[in-house]
């Protein structure tokens, strides 16, 4: 039993945060959307993750932290196939989502993209207008029965539409980066994808619209599942459930390469960690 | 800028300060004169151009422009560019036609589809295509292509299309319309693949990752995302491909077989503004039709200069983003 | 949303099967396009390597086109191929200075209005069709002159000056602005840096530039049509008369009823295009070396 550790997590004062976390259902009421299995990442050849294995839980936020270089970007974008936009990428190991091999020979990624979102880290908005920014991917899809409905909707759920909806024929590169980053959410999750993936969605942002987006994942958990990566303790500890610590490990060889150290409930890894490099990252003392 | 004023102190060295004004006098000067000599280099082709021409301008006016003849008969002159006017329209537009869908084929496969490995050499084949000369593609038109277009293309086409007046009738040497539209096509096929692809290169990672997160395919996201983008600085490569092929005159003039009228039937022979000015070459009959001739090559000059001027507006218009400049341009 | 499952039944309920058809045949199209390009390429090349490649010869270089009325022996374009070196020779000294001065200017001394308007020029320049070109130097210097292979060499220079400005203006772009700086912190004047520290780095770049504007004016026509066409079949060298030059002389022989002549067009055509495809690869991979060069320097 470890020696309760001298765990001080500043928050900014000057950030009201208004999430109310809820307490984490037990283990059997949560249901497994991502079976990740022993996952290596491989960028022409070079290992960039190895042995990665863990679940991902429907209608959590599950974060994904850790010192730069440790994979995060590289582990989330397996998740929807991103990577193998990336020449030379190769992956072994197996992602079940809802069952299914995302990464067999046979599975299209485009399918894969369809059902989990992503938003990057720093806002893409098309140059097109706000409203088709939305609708663009809505039309392509499919989906364009009651489409201003569904616009409406998803600029609605991301906390936009009061701000736009007097101009949505505007250009979306008229939007402050904040609001375009919101635009970007809303393109994402118009399309009513299972699962949003946000790369260090705030890091290009300051604290009002960071703190926006939070304050968005937190509404909207109900009906998606996030997973983010962010690169700052403070802001999975205030909206993540779950909290995954990825670390750069050192092989025979002397090679670098991320490990997924400790994955628990954000309190309990916040609060007791139960691995070494875990608390010493949360603590500060290193990364 | 300013350090180039440092001068030293010109009480303990008053030669010296002097020879150094003089030396950056000198090449400004001799640099500025070598500039102001391209630029009135312009203003001259066009002055003499005009001066060429005027026996011609004076005579027929902008008649010149609607009139199909080119007699130059003494005493029944008269001369008319509409036919050659004609010519280069339908062969220009109709080679941009089959080129461009062509070309952006190509640059999407050099962005896009093509496997790492085989890149950069295709993209080298793409743009050797460009370096073969004018006469050397006329000489392959004459021997090579025009017998294949004769003994089946047209023949097929004419059979299958006959009822359209464009398929009329093949001819019975290689030289046709037809033959200078495809061999216009392959000269034009280059440039416009060449700042193509540069254009899609240009496209931001992230807007194609945007797209394609949404669960889009490729395609789609080339359709939403990579046209809009390149969309001016594909209109431009148009404007600078239909210039390009309106201006050849050599390879034209070898495989289009010469005629002074206007008719449909693109398997007949006929000739452009510029194949007619190169089939002149050996000598007019008589002043004014010279001074015609020039009327022609005037014609050609008004053409390109709004070809790329126009060209030029739409890249700095639009084109910001990219850093394309026009370096490919110029006509054989 | 009900079951977010890859299965196939709820992807084709959503037309994912119809879009990825499209999908694959845009690719396909790509793909045929590209083969279509390559192939016409393969094709030209082809052609005239086979049927130039019989009659190539070290005759075509030596003999005129009519050697000696009583041998039946072969018969070459010797007048063509002295006359393209001494006119493209001429039009390099006439544009080489001259386009690395214009370079020289916009970049270095110019102001920015100024730069425009004379880049824009060069862009206009660039664009002019050569017959047009032709006709000019026609006007400007073999009307009541005559022709002559100073005439062509005119024409060919204005071709070539906005391809050697350009490609100068680039390279010389690339010259950071840094080392201009310490040398004339230095007390260097303008002149001399522009001379002795900047020009130096762009060498490469210059050589680069001139050879592709050399591989251009060896293969144009159209300019010499009118200045420099009425040839004789001896090979002479003064450039004040009007030489054959190989371009003209392919023109000349592909119109011409005589398969002979047929067979000299194509071996010409296969040594002008072996030469600018040498020149313009050569010149592609110099870009590229020195390209790197100069990046790492930074």
């Amino acid at each position: 039993m470890m020696e309760e550790p001298n765990v001080s997590i500043t928050i900014d004062p000057t950030v009201r945060v208004e999430t109310r976390r809820q307490p984490i259902p037990p283990k059997e009421r949560l249901e497994r959307i991502f079976r990740i299995e022993d996952v290596d990442a491989l960028y022409s050849g070079k290992a960039a993750l190895k042995g990665v294995t863990l679940d991902v839980y429907k209608n959590l936020v599950t974060a994904i932290i850790g010192p730069s270089g440790c994979g995060k970007s590289t582990f989330i974008r397996c998740l929807n196939r991103m990577n193998d936009l990336i020449p030379g990428f190769t992956q072994t190991g197996t992602i079940r989502y809802h069952g299914q091999d995302i990464c067999a020979a046979d599975v299209d990624p485009v399918a894969v993209r369809r059902h989990i979102g992503m938003v990057f880290q720093r806002p893409n908005p098309f140059p097109k207008s706000i409203y088709d920014n939305v609708a663009w991917g809505l039309k392509v899809l499919g989906m364009k029965d009651g489409i201003d409905d569904r616009v409406e909707r998803a600029l609605t759920q991301a906390a936009l539409w009061d701000e736009v909806k007097d101009r949505l024929k505007a250009s979306a590169l008229s939007l402050s980066g904040g609001q375009q980053q919101r635009l970007c959410i809303a393109r994402a999750i118009a399309v009513k994808p299972d699962v949003v993936l946000m790369d260090e969605p705030a890091s290009a942002l300051d604290p009002i619209a960071t703190q926006a987006i939070e304050q968005l994942m937190n509404d909207l958990k109900s009906e998606y599942t996030f997973v983010i990566v962010t690169h700052n303790m403070q802001q999975a500890a205030r909206v993540a459930d779950m909290t995954a610590f990825f670390s750069i490990s050192r092989g025979d060889e002397g090679q670098r390469f991320g490990e997924l150290i400790e994955y628990d409930a954000t309190e309990k890894i916040f609060t007791a960690p139960s691995d070494r490099k875990t608390e010493d990252y949360v603590t500060g003392r290193f990364g | 800028m300013s350090a180039a004023d440092i001068t030293p102190d010109e009480t303990r060295r008053p030669f010296a300060w002097r020879r150094v004004r003089l030396g950056d006098l000198v090449l400004q000067g001799i640099a500025g004169a070598a500039a102001a000599a391209a630029v009135v280099l312009v203003g001259l082709i066009t002055w003499k151009l005009i001066e060429g021409a005027w026996p011609s301008v004076t005579k027929f006016g902008l008649h010149f422009l609607i009139r199909t003849a080119w007699n130059p008969v003494i005493g029944k002159e008269v001369f008319g560019a509409a036919s050659f006017l004609f010519g280069t329209a339908i062969t220009s537009l109709i080679a941009l036609a089959l080129a461009a869908p062509l070309a952006i084929g190509v640059a999407l496969f050099l962005t896009e589809l093509a496997p790492r490995v085989l890149r950069a050499p295709v993209t080298a084949l793409v743009e050797t295509l460009a370096a073969i000369p004018s006469v050397v593609i006329g000489l392959w038109g004459i021997y090579v292509l025009g017998p294949i277009l004769r003994d089946d293309v047209e023949p097929g086409l004419h059979s299958a299309l006959g009822f359209i007046p464009l398929f009329g009738p093949p001819s019975s040497s290689g030289s046709s319309i037809f033959t200078a539209i495809v061999v216009l096509t392959i000269m034009i096929l280059p440039i416009v693949a060449s700042i193509t692809r540069e254009l899609f290169l240009g496209v931001p990672r992230e807007q194609k990752e945007g797209a394609l997160a949404l669960g889009t395919t490729r395609w789609e996201m080339v359709r939403g995302v990579m046209f809009p983008y390149a969309r001016g600085g594909i209109a431009a490569a148009l404007i600078l491909g239909l210039g390009r092929a309106v201006g050849e005159a050599i390879a034209v003039t070898q495989v289009i077989g010469g005629g002074v009228f206007i008719h449909w039937n693109l398997f007949d022979t006929g000739d452009t503004l510029a194949s007619k000015i190169a089939a002149s070459y050996q000598g007019a009959a008589t002043n004014l039709e010279v001074a015609s001739l020039v009327y022609l090559a005037l014609i050609l000059l008004v053409f390109s200069l709004l070809a790329n001027l126009s060209a030029q507006w739409v890249v700095r218009r639009v084109g910001r983003r990219q850093g394309i400049g026009l370096r490919r341009g110029g006509a054989g | 949303m009900s079951s977010h499952n890859l299965t196939q039944a709820v992807l084709r309920a959503e037309g994912l099967p119809r879009r990825r058809a499209t999908n694959r045949l845009m690719e396909a199209l790509a793909w045929l396009a590209a083969a279509v390009a390559v192939g016409l390429l393969v094709l030209v090349v082809w052609s005239v390597a086979r049927r130039g490649w019989s009659e190539l010869n070290l005759d075509l270089i030596t003999k005129t086109p009519t050697s000696g009325f009583l041998a039946t022996g072969k018969q070459g374009l010797a007048n063509a191929f002295a006359g393209t070196l001494v006119i493209v020779l001429v039009a390099t000294l006439m544009a080489l200075p001259t386009g690395v001065l214009v370079a020289v200017y916009l970049n270095e001394f110019a102001p920015p209005a100024i730069r425009n308007a004379v880049s824009v020029t060069l862009d206009v320049l660039n664009g002019i069709p050569a017959i047009v070109i032709g006709i000019f130097v026609y006007g400007l210097f073999v009307l009541g002159h005559g022709q002559s292979a100073l005439a062509g060499a005119f024409a060919l220079a204005v071709i070539m000056l906005p391809l050697v400005a350009r490609s100068t203006m680039e390279v010389l772009a690339l010259v950071p602005s840094s080392l201009r700086e310490a040398s004339l912190a230095l007390g260097v004047p303008r002149w001399r840096t522009t001379l002795s520290v900047v020009l130096p780095q762009t060498v490469g770049g210059i050589v680069t530039g001139t050879t592709l504007a050399v591989a251009r004016a060896a293969g144009e026509t159209a300019p010499l049509l009118f200045t420099s066409s009425i040839v004789g079949t001896n090979v002479h060298w003064n450039p004040h008369h009007a030489l054959q030059s190989i371009p003209v002389a392919i023109f000349e022989l592909s119109e011409s009823p005589d398969p002979q002549d047929h067979a000299r067009a194509w071996a010409a055509a296969l040594v002008l295009l072996l030469f600018i495809l040498f020149a313009s690869l050569g010149a592609r991979w110099l870009a590229t070396r020195s390209r790197r060069k100069l990046a790492a320097s930074r």
